[in-house]
């Protein structure tokens, strides 16, 4: 068999999912945080059920820190950006970067349920010739901004992002969110002080801060306390919230009042929302079983 | 060097590179220049003079020079991140790599002061490695001007070309070596003079010197043909097959490490389709203190150094 036989298609506007995302998306958008609040918790337990269901498929993945991430991922492109699945190119868009890029499986499973392709496309995560690689490929995955996976990328190219439409005057904007272990890279701090040297009011960075790392701890590997006054020296204006509260995360997620970028710490639960995944080390890239995924599945229908 | 040499007017491309980028800039909205506190040192007071927006300095800080240019290639500019060659290619290398190479990003890359440029400052200022490190790059063009001319043809083409490009520019001042109407397309090298001994393949501040010596192999006998490759990716494969044809010996000349550069990429081609014999002069290791004339001769970068690996290649030492 040559590889052009069992290469994947290319990955395409799902037609129906984004005729719902768009609908939907603006009108959460338009809707108070408390008010849009239980229908990002809907989409986030479908986007959670999702994940596992595509690692148990890949028998791979990242599955802790997908599920500390879900929330944001989901206020963030369903309840706060304007996203183009019909046109993932649009100059107008505002940018969704993620930067802890290990965390593709909720990326996708993001992306999917916006419409920029079919969701049964995640069936073919990480097999062989699949667009959909282990980390995220703006090339082959429309929606993804810009490839991520070594840490410490995605918050300087969102920086230029901002940067670029603070120059051309538009009024999109960037979102980036990061590991909290990815924040003991060098190159974010140097992000940090370029944005708000620059005073990128458009641009929002958020720390994914579920405290572990993938060998510990992050304070018993590299401590990074305390990440908001090390924000906050660094200029920018820091909100500090539960990033499991959707509420919360909408309102975090509003445009900075201070002229300067806004970094958001969202203190969240690696494997949230499955009991036994939760705050535990090596569920880091352990893949779970078919009863453990049959146990995860349960509890996220409750 | 020789009295013809001295001479010659010489020149720095950095004028040339500055002056072509803001012209350019004028009539293109899209292009702007990103710095890492090195703005003096690319030549771009003047840029930033008429475009203060439009130059854009991350302060010391590489990782992020490269990162933010890929972010303002998404936002839609063409960013020409121009910084000293040593620290854009090494210290920034896997943004490089990620950000802009396999991101497929069109940001342009200008390594400023290269090979050893800055001779008495020593290796960690040197920019020997950037050939080699850039070839490793899945998918980057690598574009080595020899004079103000391919300088300013290698901007105008940088705009165009879409893509992530490397173009390393040269500080050591060199002689025009490039007629003027020379087209300037990808992957296409010059072919200085015709010879049919020896073939003498050159880039940037090599190609004065591969002529100067293609004139001392005339004096002793021996014909030698000049090709200024100017591309190193994607390289003039065509012209390399055909020096293998019709000469009997290939040398190669960079500024550069001998390590996965030129000669390297030159050898590929001739080991792979067309053996003959091939001699790599380049720069082995570190280098010792010394100006950078001192070290281009301690290295036998000059004329009497590449006509002896050409004679040497030729079995007639």
């Amino acid at each position: 068999m040559t590889t052009l036989e069992i290469a994947s298609p290319p990955l395409q506007l799902d037609e129906d999912a984004a005729a719902v995302y768009v609908e939907q998306s603006a009108r959460l958008r338009a809707l108070s945080p408390a008010q849009a609040a239980p229908e990002l918790a809907k989409i986030s337990t479908r986007i959670r059920r999702d994940v596992l269901t595509t690692i148990q498929a890949a028998q791979m993945g990242h599955v802790g820190g997908d599920l500390s991430v879900t929330d944001l991922l989901v206020t963030a492109m369903w309840g706060t950006l304007q996203l183009d699945p019909y046109a993932p190119d649009n100059p107008l868009r505002d940018r969704f970067v993620l930067s802890k890029g290990h965390c593709a499986a909720a990326l996708y499973s993001t992306l999917a349920s916006c419409g920029f392709f079919p969701q049964e496309r995640l069936t073919e995560f990480m097999a062989p010739l699949s667009p959909l690689n282990g980390h995220p490929n703006r090339v082959k995955v429309p929606g993804v901004e810009t490839n991520t996976g070594p840490l410490g990328h995605g918050f300087p190219v969102a920086t230029g992002c901002a940067l670029g439409a603070q120059l051309r005057g538009e009024a999109w904007r960037t979102i980036v969110v990061l590991g909290d272990g990815e924040m003991q890279e060098g190159s974010n701090w140097e992000a940090a002080m370029t944005a708000a040297h620059y005073g990128l009011a458009n641009l929002t960075a958020v720390v994914d801060r579920n405290r572990l790392q993938q060998g510990a701890r992050t304070e018993d590997t590299k401590s990074l306390e305390p990440l908001d006054a090390k924000w906050a020296s660094f200029g920018w204006e820091v909100r500090v919230i539960d990033g499991h509260d959707h509420a919360a995360i909408k309102q975090a997620f509003a445009p900075s009042s201070t002229g300067r970028p806004v970094a958001v710490v969202a203190n969240t639960i690696k494997g949230k929302g499955v009991s036994f995944m939760e705050d535990r080390v090596e569920w880091h890239h352990k893949v779970p079983t078919d009863e453990q995924v049959r146990l995860a599945l349960e509890e996220l229908s409750r | 060097m020789t009295a013809v040499a001295e001479r010659t007017p010489t020149f720095d491309c950095r004028v040339d590179f500055a002056d072509e980028l803001a012209r350019l800039a004028r009539a293109d909205e899209r292009i702007v220049a990103v710095c890492n506190d090195s703005v003096g040192s690319s030549n771009l007071v003047k840029f930033r003079e008429e475009f203060p927006d439009r130059l854009i300095n991350v302060g010391i800080a590489e990782q992020d020079l490269v990162g933010v240019a890929a972010g303002l290639a998404n936002a839609g500019f063409v960013p020409f991140v121009s910084a000293a060659a040593p620290f854009l290619t090494a210290r920034a290398l896997e943004q490089i790599k990620a950000d802009v190479a396999y991101s497929d990003r069109h940001v342009v890359l200008c390594g400023q002061s290269p090979g050893m440029a800055y001779g008495e400052l020593g290796p960690t200022h040197h920019s020997i490695e950037d050939l080699s490190w850039m070839r490793a790059v899945a998918g980057m063009q690598i574009v080595v001007p020899a004079d103000p001319l391919e300088t300013r043809s290698a901007v105008r083409w940088a705009v165009e070309c879409g893509r992530p490009s490397y173009i390393r520019i040269p500080r050591f001042k060199v002689p025009a070596v490039t007629p003027e109407d020379t087209p300037f397309e990808t992957g296409r090298a010059t072919r200085l003079v015709d010879g049919g001994d020896v073939t003498l393949i050159a880039i940037g501040t090599m190609v004065s010197r591969a002529l100067d010596a293609a004139t001392l192999l005339r004096e002793q006998g021996l014909s030698a043909r000049v090709v200024n490759m100017t591309f190193v990716e994607p390289l003039d494969v065509a012209e390399v097959l055909a020096a293998a044809h019709d000469t009997r010996a290939i040398v190669t000349v960079e500024e550069g490490l001998l390590s996965g550069g030129l000669g390297a990429a030159v050898a590929r081609v001739v080991a792979e389709h067309r053996p003959v014999p091939v001699r790599m002069l380049g720069v082995p290791t570190f280098a010792p203190t010394g100006s950078t004339s001192f070290l281009l001769d301690h290295f036998g970068l000059n004329a009497a150094g590449i006509a002896a690996a050409a004679r040497e290649a030729l079995g007639r030492v």
